[in-house]
């Protein structure tokens, strides 16, 4: 069996594209992902280059991952609903998304998932505070980091309509 | 049903693929190599744009042969109207940039 090493590391959710760049340094040095967990990922060594990271935010419903591996993409694992896939590097460049359109649905499913995460946390919280539960506090302390979160997704989200205006 | 609207690149050239039933791969294949490898569908939205499509009822998908998972779609007849009409907004728009422009590209 291939030798493996784990890593812990934190990425925030609007880093999601900083934490696939450096899935794929670690893919170019010959660590190759092959498992992931809460902040947690296990790589095997492989040949340098051998493989292209991709991750996305979604429901990993059978079909869209039957589809994906028609395309010869692996699924790695997932976090929640951030799913990882991996292609060997010999299929030629692999992308989930190629058009503007849908990587603005993908920002917008991730916006939605924050929102409801956020909603959530800031109702516990308040009906906590009112119970005067010290566990109130960190629901809304969740809560606004939840909606920092979304802020910047929908930051990047203008920035592609912005882009949308005159291109495709 | 027509569509006053422009299709995107990717509609366009999945329909254009799809003249001759595909599965996901082949779809993929056959439009980088019509565009000349300009043009490269990534799986997510390719599955999107299919998904879209089939409840349109632009495409839609073939019976399954039997021993093989992979999906095959092919064109509807309003799927081929679709095409047709964007072949023409095409060609308007070709015509009106070639009219106005001398159709001379200055080199």
């Amino acid at each position: 069996m291939a030798e493996r090493k784990t890593i812990r590391k934190w990425f925030w959710v609007w880093d999601f594209e900083k934490e696939e760049r450096w899935l794929n340094e670690m893919a170019m040095q010959g660590w190759i992902l092959a498992e992931v967990g809460f902040c947690r990922y296990v790589f095997e060594k492989g040949e340098p280059g051998s493989y292209i990271i991709r991750l996305q935010m979604r429901s990993p419903d059978a079909e869209y991952l039957g589809f994906m591996e028609e395309l010869g993409a692996e699924y790695v694992g997932r976090v929640f609903q951030w799913i990882y896939f991996r292609r060997s590097a010999e299929q030629g460049p692999f992308e989930i998304f190629s058009d503007t359109k849908s990587m603005l649905d993908h920002l917008n499913w991730i916006g939605r998932m924050l929102l409801a995460i956020g909603m959530a946390n800031l109702l516990i919280g308040v009906v906590n505070c009112f119970n005067y539960s010290p566990v109130g506090a960190i629901n809304i302390l969740c809560a606004t980091l939840l909606m920092y979160a979304l802020g910047r997704i929908h930051g990047k989200a203008e920035q592609l309509e912005r882009q949308q205006e005159l291109y495709e | 049903m027509s569509n006053e609207l422009a299709l995107t690149e990717s509609t366009y050239y999945i329909l254009l693929s799809l003249y001759e039933p595909q599965h996901g791969y082949g779809i993929m294949q056959k439009t980088e190599q019509l565009s000349g490898g300009r043009v490269r569908l990534a799986a997510g939205t390719l599955y999107g744009a299919l998904n879209s499509m089939t409840e349109k009822g632009w495409i839609r998908l073939l019976p399954g042969e039997d021993g093989s998972r992979r999906k095959e779609y092919c064109l509807t007849e309003q799927g081929l109207f679709v095409l047709r009409n964007e072949l023409d907004r095409l060609k308007e728009l070709v015509y009106n940039g070639e009219t106005v422009m001398g159709g001379k590209e200055n080199g």
